[in-house]
């Protein structure tokens, strides 16, 4: 067992499928000599030559490249600067990537990878501060992960890096320093399964990327209060583990969401309505959403702190569904 | 005899290529006025030289995508005609069981993935396949093909770029139809001939006349040749001209008669027939006509009586199958 940095335990799953499959390859801008902006792909460069590459900044064609890589016999794995910048991938994603499986009635596969990372917290700007998981997981046909712990990242990763299908792993810049326990061993994280933070029997917290450790945190003053919250990490955006949801409401009948992404129309509304969907005679209160408020992310420290969730506010509105 | 140079017998097959892809756009064109297809359809009668001849050039492990006016690369990537026609008629005989429809044909095993209808979208498709032939080091090509409509596109400017940087094994053709829906390219495009864009990518620009196989053949073959030495991709301006309208929905009106006509003298099968009566006999030309009359006769009556698919579900190799929760 290492004590490992998210980020490098995101470079080990790189490495390691890159030496087990001589199919894979890394692309993306900066992202060889010097190792991305954030030093996930560190080293690769040298140890596997033109399999990484760093590219012009095109990120629309090299999404829909990757498209048809995937389709013709590598695994490509194309990291996406910041999540902001995926407006410019959503052609491939959505009327390329999502699609020829299904309509070429299985003759391809799509072993795709779009690695990026989204979130604010550290005053990127409205530019560079989004996440924009609603988008991506609107897609029939596209997986979407988003790995919290460095042993999630490295087996999501490397479970995503496997899949036939396209996956997109969402990332988070405020995670890339944590560190946390990966086993040595630590292969693929299946995707589609949720990880139980830990339990409780009061309310149940559904939270996706960092809004996790704010979460975390939320159970802690709510513990305080004498509330027993039961934290849910989903992992996987899509597929969503709907067993783990409706095991733990039917347990405390009372839900949180809470997602980093815009309210409306967002993430946490699915959340929310999935609940409703299958879970909603276990319910005593309505679900509450946590979200990020319906506005540009502004940059200044005050003003970004409001428009994040956090901590506070999941436990406000943990007390708001059990008031 | 250079390399690039069609055999007889490659001139033949083309011929008939070309003729099976008219039959089949005349076909299709009577019978959307009687009311009997799904959705526009984009015939490309008059351009079938582009097509066959440049996908005759092709090996089978070459890789091709097209537009949505495909049907002449789908006939000349030597699928079968009664698939794409059944894929027309969404039956679950078609290329993609009836999911795809004319403009998305797609067979893998002929390296034909796929036709794609979002303008521009066969570009970086054609220039990421040549990715991946480079990094697996196969010998092999990509061919997209492409509108002078497409080339306008941002996606164009950054999969040229790309494919000269890292002397990708692709072949750009650009089918120069004169046309993007009802809009002549004049007022499209800030030049005219656009084989000279190639300029800026560091990459051969060539221009061809695309209502002749033969030429497009030999542009092909000697881009072809150039990707496999390693040398990086061509662009080929291929001049041809839209007779038909955009789609079967077109109710036309904005070219002029005296284009069409001029065109149409030029025709590619008056052309091809011209140059193989120096070469073959009037009974081997005429044979390779009756065999696609036939062809294409045969793929109609088999085709529309073909069942049409049962709906289900996203198939088990799809993404969610097995995944909790399904969603
Ligand atoms: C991205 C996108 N924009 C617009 C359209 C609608 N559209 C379909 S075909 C076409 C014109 C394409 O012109 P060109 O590339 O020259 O091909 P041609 O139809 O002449 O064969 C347009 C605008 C589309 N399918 N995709």
């Amino acid at each position: 067992m290492a004590i490992m940095r998210y980020a490098e335990a995101l470079n080990a799953a790189l490495r390691e499928e890159m030496e087990r499959d001589p199919t894979v390859f890394v692309f993306g801008e900066d992202i060889a000599t010097y190792g991305g902006v954030f030093k996930v792909t560190a080293g690769l460069a040298e140890a596997f030559g033109d399999r990484v590459r760093d590219t012009p900044i095109s990120e629309q064609a090299l999404t829909a490249m990757a498209v048809t890589a995937a389709m013709t016999g590598t695994k490509p794995v194309l990291e996406i600067m910041y999540a902001d910048f995926m407006p410019l991938t959503l052609d491939a994603l959505i009327n390329q990537a999502s699609i020829y499986n299904y309509i070429w009635d299985g003759q391809v596969t799509m072993p795709f990878v779009l690695r990026t990372q989204g979130g604010g917290g550290v005053g990127t700007g409205a530019q560079h501060a989004k996440s924009l998981d609603s988008l991506v997981a609107h897609i029939p046909g596209i997986k979407v992960v988003a790995p919290v712990t460095p042993a999630d990242a490295k087996g999501l990763l490397l479970a995503a890096i496997r899949d036939p299908h396209p996956v997109v792993v969402l990332e988070h810049k405020l995670l890339y320093n944590t560190r946390g326990e990966v086993p040595d061993d630590q292969g693929p994280v299946e995707i589609g399964r949720a990880r139980t933070v830990h339990e409780g029997s009061d309310v149940s917290i559904f939270a996706t990327s960092r809004m996790v450790l704010e979460a975390e945190k939320a159970a802690d003053a709510l513990a305080g209060d004498g509330i027993s919250a039961e934290v849910i990490d989903l992992r996987t955006l899509r597929p969503l583990d709907l067993g783990a949801i409706t095991a733990s409401v039917a347990k405390t009948n009372h839900a949180v969401v809470v997602n980093e992404d815009w309210g409306f129309c967002g993430y946490a509304a699915e959340l929310s309505a999935t609940i409703m969907d299958h879970a909603f005679d276990d319910l005593d209160a309505p679900v509450e959403r946590v979200a990020a408020l319906d506005m540009p992310i502004p940059y200044s420290q005050p003003l970004e702190e409001v428009v994040i969730p956090n901590a506070d506010r999941i436990a406000a509105a943990a007390r708001r569904a059990l008031a | 005899m250079p390399a690039n140079r069609p055999t007889l017998d490659e001139r033949l097959e083309m011929h008939r290529r070309m003729l099976v892809t008219r039959r089949i756009e005349e076909r299709l064109g009577e019978m959307h006025k009687a009311g009997q297809t799904r959705g526009p359809i984009h015939r490309c009668d008059g351009q079938e030289a582009v097509g066959v001849g440049a996908t005759a050039a092709l090996e089978q492990r070459d890789y091709v995508t097209t537009t949505h006016r495909g049907h002449a690369v789908y006939i000349g990537k030597g699928l079968d005609p009664r698939r794409v026609v059944a894929e027309i008629f969404g039956r679950e005989t078609g290329y993609g069981a009836g999911r795809a429809g004319h403009m998305l044909v797609a067979d893998a095993s002929r390296g034909m993935i796929g036709g794609n209808a979002i303008v521009g979208g066969s570009i970086p498709a054609a220039t990421g396949m040549a990715l991946s032939i480079q990094i697996l080091r196969e010998e092999r090509v990509a061919m997209a093909v492409f509108g002078d409509g497409a080339a306008q596109t941002g996606i164009c400017h950054e999969s040229m770029n790309m494919a000269g940087l890292w002397k990708l094994p692709v072949i750009f053709l650009l089918e120069h139809n004169e046309y993007g829906l009802t809009v002549h390219h004049t007022a499209q495009s800030a030049v005219p001939e656009l084989h000279v864009r190639a300029a800026g990518y560091g990459m051969p620009g060539v221009q061809v006349d695309g209502n002749d196989a033969v030429a497009v053949f030999q542009a092909v073959a000697d881009a072809r040749a150039r990707a496999l030495r390693g040398e990086g991709p061509t662009l080929i301006e291929a001049r041809t001209y839209r007779v038909e309208g955009f789609s079967t929905s077109d109710m036309g009106g904005y070219q002029r008669q005296e284009d069409i006509d001029r065109w149409k003298a030029r025709d590619p099968l008056l052309v091809s027939r011209a140059v193989l009566g120096e070469e073959a006999d009037a009974a081997r030309i005429a044979a390779v006509e009756k065999d696609a009359e036939e062809t294409v006769a045969a793929a109609f009556e088999a085709a529309l009586s073909d069942p049409l698919p049962e709906f289900a579900p996203h198939a088990p190799s799809a993404p969610y199958a097995n995944a909790g929760g399904g969603c």
